[in-house]
């Protein structure tokens, strides 16, 4: 178990004019790991997310492998390693499903490694290939996430940031997509999984984290967090 | 097969050779009628016009409404070429260099309005550009150099319908290759989702001074055939009401397609040309069609759809592919 830092986040604090949505965050990602931030609606994690991947400009440090992120643009961010599934999918509807995932190339210059991705991406989505050649705003809303899922990898980057990917989807649908969540974790990604279901996410997740209005007011192990009492009644519903 | 793929990319010299000679001769000959002539140099001029608007609005999805300011400065700077620093005498053989150097000057302007732009979208985009073309027609107002609200006279009669078609070819083909290509699809997806277009790696602001400044280039050639077609501009001819005709004929077609923006320039043009003898009840009428267009159709005749021969034979294929899976 020498397994490194690979996200590291320091008293981060965004705030929206005179609102504060993120108060002194801290804290870390390990190499290898699915770790999750759970909380509720305005908790401020989808705030975290868009920080960490430059969207927006932030107070305190973020530092992605030892380089200090601060200052990068969102597209130094991205070539840089890190992809990001953004919150309702935000997939590119009058394209295609194939153009979707050609976008890619803005990133991957290598063809070899592009198709290599595609292949991948494929083999973890049989039914985007199915539908490749479909507009992506005609397909259903888990085909979509599959996408959006999809698009990310394509970017490559050995960090990925996923907001809510349980929006919206059926419990089946859910299932299949967390399932999918942790064969890309098994392929040697790390993943920081943003998450209202708690449920599902501790069920997959190493680490977690529970935000509550801009701040983290517990976090530990997969069985520390349902363990508690408090974490159990509040988010888990149990 | 190999004499298939060499005969496509002969396609587009050959076609731009044939069209070239043909509208060379018909010039030439007394086959046509001038006044129809003159109609469909105002097409060409207005298709160059409008798919470089549609690629900022119908492409990219911003809102700008002050276009004809690009042209302006592409007319303006070709009309100083060709009357104050060439003689007349060379002016024919200048000309094409005036036409781009007009181009290039819009492009830099283009480049201004590319600025607001990261920050900025929809309608305070749209008020910015608005902003723009006042304040470019009001400067050209005020110098003297550029004959102030009298308009620029003494400008050649340069611009013939072998130009009009070879600046109008040139536009198709760049603007097709551009957004077919990687940075095309980049102008797609800013359109669609821009934070999305940037997690995924899209240098958004590189996609839109790319745009913004092709965008006004062809404006620009547009602004110098027009200026060599009429032989005298004014402020007067750049204004909103020139912005708003081209709007027009961007929406009238269909956003985000060149088969729209052929459709929408030859439409609106011929269309207000049929209507000349009803006077100024055809100011009526044009409107009228506009409003019931944007009832029933408001995508516009096409619509982000594309005829056949618009879309790269590589692109195509896929396209093919797709009824088969």
């Amino acid at each position: 178990m020498n397994k490194q830092i690979i996200l590291s986040v320091k008293d981060l604090s965004v705030s929206y004019g005179n609102i504060n949505a993120v108060n002194g965050i801290t804290f870390d990602v390990t190499e290898g790991q699915i770790v999750t931030l759970i909380g509720a609606n305005g908790a401020g994690k989808t705030t975290l997310l868009r920080a960490v991947s430059g969207l927006i400009p932030y107070e305190g440090t973020v530092s992605f492998s030892g380089i200090n992120l601060k200052g990068k643009t969102p597209h130094e961010i991205i070539s840089g390693g890190i992809t990001h599934v953004p919150e309702g999918r935000a997939i590119f509807g009058t394209l295609t499903v194939m153009e979707n995932l050609e976008l890619s190339a803005w990133v991957v210059k290598d063809k070899g490694i592009y198709r290599e991705r595609l292949r991948h991406i494929f083999s973890l989505f049989p039914k985007l290939e199915e539908r490749k050649k479909q507009l992506s705003g005609t397909l259903s809303g888990g085909e979509q996430q599959m996408l959006a899922i999809g698009r990310a990898i394509m970017t490559g980057g050995s960090l990925m940031l996923l907001d809510e990917p349980s929006m919206g989807l059926s419990p089946l649908l859910v299932k299949e997509i967390f399932k999918v969540i942790l064969d890309i974790n098994k392929s040697g990604k790390t993943i920081l999984l943003v998450e209202q279901n708690a449920n599902m996410a501790l069920h997959i997740a190493n680490y977690g984290y529970v935000l509550e209005t801009g701040k983290i007011v517990f976090h530990g192990s997969k069985e520390v967090l349902s363990g508690n009492p408090k974490i159990r009644e509040a988010y888990l519903g149990v | 097969m190999k004499v298939v793929a060499s005969a496509k990319k002969l396609a587009v010299p050959a076609i731009l050779l044939v069209g070239c000679a043909l509208s060379c001769s018909v010039s030439n000959s007394n086959l046509v009628d001038r006044y129809v002539e003159l109609v469909v140099m105002y097409v060409g001029i207005n298709f160059i016009l409008t798919l470089s608007l549609n690629l900022v609005n119908g492409y990219m999805g911003e809102f700008s409404v002050g276009h004809a300011v690009f042209m302006a400065i592409g007319a303006y700077t070709s009309a100083i070429i060709t009357v104050k620093v060439f003689s007349l005498s060379l002016g024919p053989w200048i000309f094409p260099l005036a036409v781009l150097t007009g181009g290039m000057a819009s492009a830099l302007a283009g480049l201004l309005v590319a600025i607001p732009s990261f920050k900025i979208r929809g309608d305070y985009l749209a008020i910015v550009t608005l902003a723009f073309n006042m304040i470019v027609k009001s400067i050209i107002e005020n110098v003297d150099f550029l004959g102030g609200p009298r308009g620029y006279l003494g400008i050649a009669k340069l611009t013939s319908l072998v130009w009009v078609f070879f600046f109008s070819f040139m536009a198709l083909w760049v603007i097709r290759n551009f957004v077919y290509s990687n940075y095309g699809r980049g102008v797609v997806s800013i359109r669609e989702d821009e934070t999305a277009a940037i997690i995924m790696g899209v240098d958004t602001k590189k996609v839109k001074i790319m745009t913004f400044m092709l965008s006004s280039f062809f404006a620009g050639v547009a602004g110098a055939l027009y200026a060599h077609l009429l032989q005298f501009i004014s402020p007067k001819s750049f204004d909103i009401l020139k912005s708003t005709e081209i709007l027009i004929m961007v929406y009238l077609g269909g956003i985000g397609s060149i088969a729209g923006s052929v459709l929408g320039a030859s439409v609106y043009t011929v269309l207000l040309e049929l209507l000349r003898p009803l006077g100024i009840w055809r100011m009526v009428i044009m409107p009228l069609v506009l409003v019931f267009l944007m009832i029933f159709r408001p995508k516009g005749i096409t619509g982000l759809r594309e005829f056949k021969w618009f879309i790269p034979s590589a692109e195509k294929k896929i396209k093919l592919f797709k009824h088969k899976v």
